[in-house]
């Protein structure tokens, strides 16, 4: 059975990019597979960062993710496109997010996956709970992701 | 009844994540319910007072002049910070 054109996943485990390279990536007629993994990292405007625990809008959060890939493809000419975002608590190093899209050039899957990872920060509803050195403490959003996600208004 | 949640820092303020609500004349639209809510005590009014406060209804990221009737899913939320 062929891979599904669009996967849409939210879920607590953790996903392989390995497994996930070779399900988008076995179609010959796609020259280009661009691939995208946000991390927790271990800082965050100053502060040590220990673990992150993300919450979500279930129902809400599929259908937006759904919607932006939807947006995605009015935009580009693509073939596979997977998006796997985690929810729950996350430690230092652990991957939260996958964003994977190949197309027949380079440029609609390495613009369409930075499209996507933009369209996400800000219109899907994950939030982001960090603990560390100074207490729990919810992320802020950040006006350089709402000034990222607007450059793809511009066009 | 109008089905209400709360996400984020909203949830956590509150103590709660979700609320049935019995519409009144008042709750013709999300701002309408955000009011009905926010007169219960002083900690409603701070936490859904909060300038960057976000509303979904029927979980669509909505104005705050959309209608609200019977039967409607509506979410208060923060600003989201996925990805």
């Amino acid at each position: 059975m062929a891979t599904e054109l669009n996967a849409v996943r939210v879920q607590t485990e953790d996903f392989s990019v390995p497994n996930e390279y070779a399900l988008i990536a076995a179609d010959n007629s796609d020259g280009a597979v661009v691939t995208f993994v946000g991390k927790v990292r271990d800082f965050n405007d100053g502060s040590a960062v220990t673990d992150l625990t993300l919450e979500h809008y279930p129902g809400m959060t599929e259908a937006v993710l759904n919607k932006i890939v939807a947006e995605a493809r009015e935009r580009w000419s693509l073939n596979h496109v997977t998006i796997i975002h985690r929810v729950g608590t996350m430690t230092l190093g652990e991957q939260i997010v996958f964003i994977g899209v190949t197309s027949a050039h380079r440029k609609a899957a390495f613009a369409a996956c930075e499209f996507l990872i933009d369209f996400l920060k800000t219109k899907a509803p994950f939030w982001k709970l960090e603990a560390g050195d100074k207490g729990a403490n919810w992320v802020e959003a950040k006006d350089a992701d709402d000034q990222a996600a607007k450059m793809w208004e511009k066009e | 009844m109008i089905n209400v949640l709360f996400f984020a820092q909203v949830r956590e303020l509150l103590g709660l994540s979700t609320l049935a609500v019995e519409a009144c004349e008042s709750t013709v639209t999300a701002e309408g319910l955000r009011a009905q809510l926010a007169a219960k005590d002083d900690k409603w009014a701070k936490v859904l007072a909060a300038d960057k406060l976000l509303v979904a209804v029927n979980q669509t990221i909505s104005s705050w002049d959309t209608p609200v009737v019977d039967g409607d899913e509506v979410a208060f939320f923060p600003p989201v910070t996925g990805g």
